[in-house]
C-alpha cells in the first residue's frame, strides 16, 4: 500500500510574518517549520504504514520553496520513508487550484492507494485544496475525519458534521483530510532526527511534472485593519469578579 | 451573469450560512440556489423568502454528495458567473471539487464581496484579522468561499422559486464515499452560532468534567451557550461541535466571556467580532487581552467561581 502525505513548510507562526511590499506574498525564511496541522496527517499516515505492514509506504508530497528542506526533515524524522518536494520560482503565490494540480501530477506519476492532508494550512488556509486534489484525482474526498480506520480495501471515518458526526466509508483509492485532534503526533527521537538525515528527497519542477501555473487571481490591495483597542485589565486580587459583574451591567445582560 | 448560492440542507432546513448569501446576492439580480438535500415546500420557500429565483435540487440519498454534486453544479454555472459557498463542511467539499472540474481559482475565507467594474474583488482577513487583502479573480466563472456571519440573513419577500429536480450524474469511483450513520451531538443551553451569550472555555480550565464545570455553571447562568477551543475540543474535554475558530464555528455573539483561554489566531477569527469581550487569564502576556474590553489576569479557578457565586446571590 502507497500512502502519501501532503505537507507544507511555513515560516514559524511564533514569528511575525512579512509580506513582500511588492507581490503581497509572505515573505518565506530559508528555514521554515513543517505546518503543526500537518504533523496529524503524518501521524496518522504512520499507524496506517504500521497496521498494513512491510509492503506499506509512507512518502511525503510537498509544493514549497525547499529552503533548508527543515520542515520536511520534521516530518521525515517522525518515520516517513521519503519525500518529493516540488520547487519552481513560477509558483510563487500559487493559488489553491494550481497546488492541487501540480501536487495530483507528481502523485500521479509517483503512485498512490491513499492521499492525506490537513483540513487547510495555518498560513494560507483557503481549506479547498484536498477537495480539488480529489477531484482531480477521481477519487473520493473522505474530509474532516476525526476518525480513521481501515478494513482490507476499505477507507472509514468519522466525519465531523455541523451538530455532531457522520460514520462514512470509501474504497482505495481516496484522499483523505485529517482534523487536528485526530490521533496524538509523535515526537521525532534522536534516532528519527538522525534517520531522516540520509532518507531520500526528491524534487521536481513544474516542467518534470507538465503543469504550466495559470495565474487566475491577483491581489489588489492590503491594508492594516484598525486593531480593536485594548480595554482595561486588572490584576485579580479577589475582587476582580466584581469588575467583570459592573460589566455585565452595563451590557444590560444581568 | 447568474449567482450561485450553494444550499445543504439541515436537519430539514436551508444551512444558516446559505441565508447569509442569499441576502446579499439578491441585490445583485438573479439567484439560482443548487440545494442538495431532500428537500421540502417550507425548505425551498425559506429559500425563496430570501432571494432565490431558481432552486436546482440533488438528492444524493447515502452517498457522500461532494462529488455528483460538484459535477452536477459544472454542468449549470456559465463562464460569466459567480458561485457562492459558505464554510460548512459539505460545502467546502463541493467548491473545491466544483473548482477543479471548472479550471477555476477559488476566493476563500471572504468577508466581503464586491462586483463593481468586471470584477469579483473579494476581502479577506489574514495575520488573525489584523490585515484586509482584496483580492480579484481575472477569469470567470468565479467560485467564492464566504465566511459564516459576515453577512447577516435578513427575509425578503420573494416568493417560491420554481425547482428543477437535477439527476445523480455517474462520477465512477469519485462518488464512492457512503454515508453508514449520522450521529448527532446532543448539547445543552442555545445554539452556539445564536446564541446572544456565549462563555468559552480553553486549555486553562485545565481538564474534563469538574475542571470544566465553572464554564457550564456560568453559561447555564447567563442562559449563555458554551464554546470551547481547539486545544480543549482536541483534548476531548467536549464535543468538536463546540468548538469555536478558525476550523470551528464562528460567533458573534453580544458578550464573549474567555475563560482560560490564551487567545491563539485559530480562536480570535472565530470569536474577534464580539460585542463585549471579557477575559479572564493568568498569564498577563496573553494575547486574548489585546482584544478583550475587560481583562482580568487571574487564576481562573478563582475568578469564576467568585462570579458564580455572586451571580447565584443576585
Amino acid at each position: 500500500m502507497k500512502i502519501a502525505v501532503c505537507v507544507k513548510q511555513i515560516p514559524d507562526p511564533a514569528a511575525p510574518y512579512d509580506l513582500d511590499p511588492d507581490s503581497h506574498f509572505v515573505v518565506r525564511p530559508n528555514d521554515q517549520v513543517l505546518d503543526d496541522t500537518d504533523r496529524y496527517g503524518v501521524e496518522v499516515g504512520l499507524q496506517l504504514v504500521e497496521q498494513v505492514g512491510e509492503e506499506a509506504t509512507l512518502t511525503l508530497v510537498s509544493m514549497s520553496p525547499a529552503g533548508s528542506l527543515q520542515g520536511i526533515r520534521q516530518a521525515l524524522a517522525m518515520g516517513a520513508d521519503r519525500a518529493i518536494v516540488i520547487d519552481d520560482e513560477t509558483l510563487r503565490g500559487a493559488d489553491a487550484l494550481t497546488t492541487a494540480k501540480v501536487l495530483a501530477a507528481a502523485l500521479q506519476e509517483d503512485g498512490f492507494d491513499l492521499v492525506i492532508a490537513g483540513t487547510e494550512s495555518t498560513d494560507g488556509y483557503a481549506g479547498v485544496m484536498p477537495q480539488q486534489l480529489a477531484e482531480l484525482l477521481g477519487v473520493p474526498s473522505m474530509s474532516f475525519a476525526r476518525k480513521v480506520d481501515r478494513d482490507g480495501d476499505t477507507l472509514r471515518i468519522e466525519r465531523q458534521t455541523e451538530d455532531g458526526y457522520a460514520v462514512v466509508e470509501a474504497p482505495f483509492p481516496a484522499v483523505l483530510t485529517v482534523t487536528s485532534g485526530v490521533v496524538e503526533p509523535r515526537y521525532p527521537n534522536f534516532k528519527g532526527i538522525m534517520q531522516a538525515k540520509k532518507k531520500p528527497i526528491e524534487t521536481r519542477s513544474c516542467a518534470d511534472l507538465g503543469v504550466v501555473p495559470e495565474v487566475q487571481q491577483v491581489i489588489q490591495s492590503v491594508e492594516p485593519i484598525p486593531a480593536r483597542q485594548a480595554g482595561e485589565v486588572v490584576e485579580d486580587e479577589g475582587e476582580g469578579y466584581l469588575k467583570i459583574i459592573e460589566k455585565l451591567e452595563e451590557a444590560k445582560v444581568i | 451573469m447568474t449567482t450561485w448560492v450553494f444550499c445543504e440542507e439541515q436537519n430539514g432546513a436551508p444551512s444558516a450560512s446559505s441565508l447569509e448569501l442569499l441576502t446579499k446576492a439578491r441585490s445583485w439580480g438573479d439567484v439560482a440556489v443548487f440545494y442538495v438535500g431532500a428537500g421540502s415546500d417550507e425548505a425551498f420557500a425559506a429559500l425563496g423568502e430570501y432571494g432565490a429565483t431558481t432552486i436546482h435540487q440533488l438528492d444524493a440519498g447515502d452517498a457522500l454528495p461532494a462529488a455528483v454534486a460538484a459535477a452536477a453544479m459544472s454542468d449549470l454555472v456559465a463562464a460569466d458567473d459567480i458561485a457562492l459557498f459558505g464554510m460548512g463542511y459539505t460545502a467546502r467539499d463541493v467548491a473545491g471539487r466544483l473548482s477543479a472540474r471548472l479550471g477555476c481559482t477559488v476566493l476563500s475565507n471572504a468577508t466581503d464581496i464586491d462586483l463593481g467594474g468586471d470584477q469579483v474583488r473579494v476581502s479577506n482577513e489574514i495575520l488573525g484579522g489584523t490585515t484586509r487583502v482584496i483580492t480579484a479573480a481575472t477569469e470567470g466563472p468565479v467560485v467564492v468561499v464566504v465566511r459564516p456571519k459576515v453577512f447577516a440573513a435578513e427575509a425578503g419577500e420573494g416568493a417560491i422559486p420554481p425547482v428543477t429536480t437535477v439527476a445523480v450524474p455517474d462520477v465512477g469511483h469519485a462518488g464512492a464515499g457512503t454515508v453508514l450513520e449520522r450521529h448527532v451531538e446532543e448539547s445543552e443551553g442555545p445554539d452556539l452560532e445564536a446564541a446572544a451569550i456565549v462563555v468559552g472555555g480553553g486549555r486553562g480550565m485545565g481538564g474534563a468534567d469538574d475542571k470544566w464545570e465553572p464554564v457550564a455553571k456560568l453559561a447555564g447562568l447567563l442562559g449563555a451557550a458554551v464554546g470551547a477551543t481547539r486545544a480543549v475540543v482536541d483534548a476531548g474535554w467536549v464535543p468538536y461541535s463546540l468548538q469555536i475558530g478558525q476550523t470551528g464555528k464562528t460567533v458573534k455573539p453580544d458578550v464573549y466571556i474567555a475563560c482560560g483561554i490564551s487567545g491563539a489566531m485559530q480562536h480570535l477569527v472565530g470569536m474577534k467580532d464580539s460585542g463585549l469581550i471579557v477575559a479572564i487569564n493568568k498569564d498577563a502576556e496573553a494575547p486574548i487581552f489585546s482584544i478583550a474590553d475587560l481583562g482580568v489576569v487571574g487564576d481562573v479557578h478563582k475568578v469564576v467561581p467568585a462570579l458564580i457565586e455572586a451571580l447565584e446571590a443576585r
